[in-house]
């Protein structure tokens, strides 16, 4: 276990020794996000009856800066990684393809955990957010942020440079997280588009995520739980086998 | 007692390209081996193989008895490798990236190897330097602390001293030499065949991925016979008793073998009756850069592979 806690140690270490860039400047983007969203809309929507906007929008920015940040954090250390060439560090060394994962996804949890945790302690200042049920908020956005650690994984190991990288973020993530309904119930939509939503995993995380604060969802949170945690274990699969054959690692 | 490295049919494929066509080798433990040939010959593709960073298209290879797919991690921790290139992890200092690879090997309280080592490759004024500042001499001498840090018995060093100064490259051959000596197998590869020449006791030569040679180092120079006489004489026709002699010329010299010192007198009795003026002379003993030209063809066609 020590060389997977070390992995995993220096996977974090990466990312908290530029936290001005990992951390602090994604917790200010959400605030942003909130500040004007809140102001434009606060006084034309009402999703929950009760629930004022901004109030409602909250959930939704972190779990979506949750997401955004277990994607980059993988993603980015592996590119890195590779383009540089001290991935072969860890290559040579006696590390389990297991391990390897493990200690990835971990340190993307981590670093999403740390956004998230921060942009909802700012937010707790000014407004005043329910949270019905801790559980319910821990287990999405755990599994959300692993879920998309998973898929960093995969992006950065199959984008061979850093535009292929953002190509994958920006026409496949972003899309996905901001058509997820965080900015909106997704009831509000027509029934074609709502259909489209149902589709998108996304929606789940974030659906399942602002159950725990509100008590009420465009879905039920177990199916959404089902849902991801599907998408999770289909996810790591792919991504443990690309791991032991190597695929774009072991030439 | 096993083999420090056994290879057997090993043959890999890039595509269309074959890098590697069917390698046998065997390194005994405690040897110091050299493996040269030409850029493109396929030496980086098997060490590469050796360390898992490729995987062999077919055949085995085995470190210290552990096959290096099926016995990967312990396979690995048997062995210590040093990349050609230069590579580091911008993010860490030279003790923090001496931890951090002791911890992927599993070693927890390694403090006092990794203060050793630093010390002998001579990192203590830069050992809580960040990475990137350091110069490209320093960078091999982590990659080479690196490579240290499970104290492996087997040790694989591809072109350590590429581009590295005088004073490091032989500060970091005689700390070669001492693990050789304490029993640690060393495989090289490198450009500079006198080095080869001098610290290795068996070499194996490769050319476009087959072994094309493969015996002691002694063994391969006592394989040229006649030593080698290099002139450059003032203008003129050669004689043509000498023709027969001429080996090579280049650039105004010429080169010619002889068998026996006595027969040199006779060399230049013939080159002043033709008038023809000595400008340089120069005897050389064969060496291994000979037998390297004589098995793998020219060595310039290292620079143009």
């Amino acid at each position: 276990m020590t060389g997977f806690y070390t992995l995993l140690h220096k996977e974090v270490q990466r990312f908290w020794k530029v936290s001005l860039q990992t951390i602090l400047a994604p917790m200010l983007t959400t605030l942003l996000y909130l500040l004007i969203f809140s102001h434009v809309l606060e006084e034309h929507v009402q999703i929950y009856p009760g629930v004022a906007y901004t109030v409602f929008l909250i959930p939704g920015l972190v779990m979506m800066s949750v997401l955004q940040n277990a994607f980059a954090n993988s993603s980015s250390s592996l590119i890195q990684s590779r383009v540089t060439g001290n991935i072969v560090f860890v290559l040579l060394a006696p590390l389990s393809h297991r391990e390897i994962f493990m200690a990835y996804v971990l340190a993307s949890v981590v670093r999403a955990g740390v956004v998230g945790i921060g942009v909802y302690l700012v937010t707790w200042c000014f407004f005043d957010v329910p949270l019905r049920s801790l559980p319910w908020v821990l287990l999405f956005s755990l599994l959300g942020s692993a879920l998309l650690g998973t898929l960093g994984i995969i992006a950065g190991i199959w984008a061979e440079k850093f535009d292929q990288l953002a190509a994958f973020q920006n026409f496949i993530i972003l899309p996905l997280t901001f058509l997820s309904g965080v900015f909106y119930s997704i009831h509000s939509l027509p029934a074609f588009w709502q259909g489209l939503s149902q589709l998108n995993p996304f929606f789940y995380m974030i659906d399942g995520f602002r159950y725990g604060f509100f008590g009420v969802s465009d879905v039920s949170p177990y199916l959404s739980f089902g849902i991801v945690v599907i998408c999770f274990m289909a996810v790591s699969w792919l991504t443990l086998r690309m791991l032991k054959t190597g695929y774009k690692l072991r030439h | 007692m096993t083999p420090a490295v056994e290879v057997n049919q090993v043959k890999k494929r890039f595509g269309t390209l074959i890098a590697l066509e069917g390698i046998d080798l065997k390194i005994d433990q405690g040897e110091f081996f050299a493996l040269l040939g030409p850029n493109g010959a396929g030496k980086t593709t098997l060490i590469h193989i050796l360390a898992g960073l490729t995987l062999a298209s077919s055949g085995t290879a085995r470190v210290m008895g552990h096959d290096v797919v099926t016995g990967y991690q312990e396979a690995r921790r048997l062995l210590g490798v040093v990349p050609q290139e230069l590579v580091f992890d911008p993010f860490f200092t030279v003790r923090e990236t001496l931890v951090i690879q002791s911890g992927y090997y599993g070693l927890k309280k390694n403090d006092s190897w990794i203060d050793e080592i630093i010390h002998r490759l001579d990192l203590t004024e830069k050992a809580n330097t960040n990475m990137r500042a350091l110069s490209g001499g320093m960078k091999r001498r982590v990659l080479v602390a690196q490579a240290l840090v499970h104290k492996p018995p087997v040790i694989v060093l591809d072109e350590p001293t590429a581009g590295v100064d005088v004073e490091l490259r032989q500060g970091l051959w005689r700390f070669i030499q001492e693990l050789n000596k304490d029993g640690h197998t060393i495989v090289l590869t490198t450009h500079y065949l006198d080095e080869a020449e001098v610290l290795c006791n068996r070499v194996a030569m490769l050319k476009q991925g087959k072994i094309v040679a493969l015996d002691t180092t002694q063994n391969l120079i006592n394989s040229i016979s006649g030593i080698s006489l290099r002139l450059r004489l003032s203008p003129g026709p050669m004689p043509v008793t000498l023709e027969p002699l001429v080996r090579s010329r280049s650039e105004g010299y010429c080169t010619l073998t002889v068998k026996e010192y006595s027969e040199i007198e006779q060399v230049l009795g013939a080159l002043r009756k033709a008038q023809l003026r000595v400008l340089e002379m120069k005897l050389m003993q064969p060496d291994l850069e000979e037998v390297f030209v004589k098995i793998v063809g020219s060595k310039s066609d290292q620079d143009r592979l």
